[in-house]
């Protein structure tokens, strides 16, 4: 009897621990993260019918892609769009600070090079004396490890200046505050935060203007009735939501039939996807909300003997590399790497005491394929996982630490 | 037996069918229906063929998570075996052809060490295998995370991709080929007496011991051909689908549902080592007819769940069903707390 108990107590067990795994297959783009991800993933991707487009945002963002931006084209990381000030003089300092870094994760090769070009940004902030140290801790993609992380940052009392790219936006909404009320500067950048307290708040355009630039070549190469396959990493972070809410939009508006699927950014996965897709029927466009794994998507057309599909990736070297050596017709939409940069440059202005856009929106130019050959060039022998505008190419240490990584 | 041998093969045709390790069979052609009707061009030869490769890795998975099972253990590190292993392959063979067989050399001793020391912690030190496979599993999450820092490298050469990714004679892919011939190679190690001291063991284990088996030898073994089966998975998937930290993610529990789903006990000593594979192929037939259908994105996941569980816990049922003697009383049976099960007729383990 006793063996009979216990026989049901393991598949009790393992059907639980099942279901787990079979919620984190889609979860997140870390297979270690994953089971932290989903707790908060029911509520967002119940959201996900229609509740992530704002009407408002998507018109100002469809707006800012033709907008004209202040500043140098040549130092884009600087550049931004005319808009409120934050006024920073009461920081000012000559001492070097000592500044605290929030990540949400380096889990993502986008999130790696931006981080890479980050550090050497310090070195170069140091050597100037601007910046003493940065401590930075890694929340590894949880948000309860970022809260944590911010909340010892406070604790500690000695951060002169805070920087947060955070995880998840109604979740660390809280935690962003409370940097703000020690009353030293706060900078956020990346995916955003349901607050304005922050002295800036750094990111390209954003995602709606992703979408509208994907779906808009996917439309002038397609015909209505045609058929595109969507492949999203994991739903519930606002900026891959906006790509997606908008593109969905616009595709379906033109008449072309969509199918979206939640990758995990795992190449196996995708080519299951595809594979499955092509034996439905033909599928003549690929719509990605990031780069990676774009690579395994063209191959699975090539394995099944397809026609090459209308593509939109990302400006990761595997894809530009990819779509050079074939004849395809593609766009890699970027979501500006070169903003890692911008943070801390930010830092040195409000240790100067100079004004700071409140919002600061840097530009966000998709590469076609002219583009796409220039950043080929510039970006000679750095590695599959590297993104072609990580903007520090002007940086003392170029091109030693992108390239061993 | 004797009973066994008047009935006709037909007749022991249809009884194994209704045998937990000969219905997976049964839900395969079932599924394959299913599967064609939602999509008339799957149910052609090259659509099957290629649908056969991409389910290659997992059957081979299955195949090594077979042994583990039987023999009473869990093996949950597989999937951050493959994880390694394909980061290793990303890494060291990169874009080099002289190293693609110090490279393979390589993954496999990688396979053998993790295999060896998840046996070890698990019969010598007398650890729960869950737990062993489980911290083997942080451990190498961990090393894939510093080797890589969570992102992908850059693939291979080509020609070491071929073995995923390449077709014989432009028709026969080799991760088929590869497939087949290790199904082979353990269905007749499971006929060998290995095999037999194997189920020996993991039905009891104290029982073997005391007729003079090496219950801890038998169990290590188990171990490394699971992670080897984890490297040959590993290796195939880097054809497949290139160099990514995320691939093998979920793959232990993929592994150990096709076996489950192969009809093979959980808690060791019953399974045929074919079912096992050809659970792993029902499984991703499953989730081929689910992205048939139109299983809305987000929901998937929910229903891979549900599924899973049904078919575990059916199979649990059944198998209880099957072990319960007919002509054995409930008094019988309570007078004896842990009966002999009584042979039922499961296809290769007569």
């Amino acid at each position: 009897m006793m063996r009979k108990h216990s026989k049901g107590l393991i598949v009790v067990a393992l059907g639980a621990a099942m279901t787990l795994a079979a919620c984190s297959t889609d979860g997140s783009v870390d297979p270690s993260a994953a089971p932290e991800n989903t707790e908060s993933a029911p509520a967002e991707t119940a959201a996900s019918n229609g509740e992530w487009f704002d009407q408002a945002v998507y018109d100002e963002q469809f707006e800012q892609r033709s907008a004209s931006f202040e500043g140098d084209p040549a130092t884009p990381w600087l550049q931004y769009i005319d808009g409120p000030m934050t006024d920073t003089a009461e920081w000012q300092t000559d001492e070097a600070m000592h500044a605290c870094f929030a990540n949400a994760s380096i889990s993502n090769p986008w999130r790696q090079t931006g981080f890479i070009t980050m550090q050497e940004q310090l070195a170069v902030l140091q050597d100037e004396g601007v910046i003493e140290t940065m401590e930075v801790r890694d929340a590894g993609d949880d948000d309860n490890t970022q809260i944590a992380d911010i909340d010892y940052f406070i604790g500690q009392g000695n951060c002169d200046i805070y920087i947060i790219s955070p995880n998840s936006t109604a979740a660390l909404t809280p935690a962003v505050e409370r940097a703000c009320e020690t009353g030293s500067p706060v900078i956020v950048f990346d995916r955003g935060v349901e607050t304005d307290c922050a002295t800036t708040f750094i990111h390209p355009i954003g995602g709606y203007a992703w979408g509208i630039d994907t779906a808009e070549f996917l439309i002038e190469h397609l015909e209505p009735g045609d058929t595109v396959v969507a492949l999203r990493i994991l739903p519930g972070v606002d900026v891959l939501e906006h790509r997606w809410a908008a593109a969905e939009r616009l595709l379906t508006e033109a008449g072309i039939t969509v199918d979206d699927y939640f990758t995990g950014a795992d190449p196996t996965e995708i080519k299951s996807i595809i594979t499955d897709a092509l034996a439905r029927g033909d599928v003549q466009g690929i719509w990605m909300d990031a780069g990676d794994g774009a690579v395994a998507a063209i191959e699975a057309f090539e394995d099944a003997g397809a026609e090459l599909p209308v593509m939109t990736g990302e400006d990761e070297m595997s894809f530009l590399r990819a779509w050079q050596e074939r004849d395809m017709t593609a766009l890699a939409p970027a979501y500006s790497n070169f903003q890692w940069r911008t943070p801390l440059l930010a830092a040195e202005m409000i240790a100067n005491g100079e004004p700071v856009p409140t919002e600061w929106v840097l530009p966000q130019t998709p590469l076609d394929a002219d583009a796409r050959d220039e950043a080929i060039a510039a970006n000679e022998g750095m590695p599959d996982g590297h993104y072609a505008l990580f903007g520090g190419a002007d940086l003392p240490t170029y091109p030693g630490p992108w390239q061993d990584r | 037996m004797s009973a066994l041998a008047q009935q006709s093969p037909w007749q022991r045709f249809v009884a194994a069918l209704g045998t937990p390790s000969g219905a997976v069979f049964v839900l395969l052609v079932v599924l394959l229906i299913a599967a064609s009707i939602a999509n008339p061009r799957f149910a052609e030869p090259d659509q099957l063929v290629r649908f056969l490769a991409r389910t290659a890795p997992i059957a081979i998975a299955a195949i090594g998570q077979f042994f583990v099972i039987v023999s009473g253990e869990f093996d949950l590190s597989m999937g951050a075996v493959i994880a390694a292993q394909v980061v290793i392959a990303g890494n060291i063979i990169g874009q080099d052809e002289a190293m693609i067989l110090p490279g393979i050399a390589l993954m496999l001793l990688v396979g053998v060490m993790v295999g060896l020391l998840n046996g070890v912690l698990t019969t010598f030190a007398k650890v729960p295998s869950f737990i062993v496979t489980l911290g083997m599993m942080l451990a190498l999450y961990g090393f894939v995370r510093f080797l890589t820092g969570g992102a992908a490298t850059g693939n291979p050469v080509d020609s070491f991709r071929e073995i995923g990714r390449g077709l014989l004679g432009d028709v026969l892919p080799y991760s088929v080929i590869i497939l087949v011939v290790l199904a082979v190679a353990a269905w007749l190690l499971m006929r060998s007496p290995f095999g037999h001291t194997l189920l020996a063991v993991g039905d009891n284990a104290v029982a073997a011991r005391l007729s003079g088996t090496r219950t801890a030898g038998v169990k290590i073994s188990a171990f490394v051909l699971s992670s080897l089966a984890a490297t040959v998975a590993g290796i195939l998937l880097v054809g497949y689908a290139g160099v990514h930290p995320s691939i093998g993610t979920g793959y232990e529990f993929q592994a150990i549902t096709a076996v489950v789903l192969g009809g093979a006990v959980l808690g060791g000593g019953r399974g045929w080592v074919l079912s096992a594979a050809a659970g792993a192929i029902a499984l991703e037939l499953l989730f081929t007819v689910l992205n048939q259908v139109g299983t809305d994105s987000t929901w998937r996941p929910s229903v891979q769940g549900i599924i899973i569980i049904l078919a575990v816990a059916l199979g649990a049922v059944a198998w209880r069903t099957a072990r319960r003697p007919p002509s054995v009383s409930r008094t019988d049976a309570a007078r004896d707390p842990d009966p002999i099960p009584t042979p039922t007729p499961t296809p290769g383990e007569q």
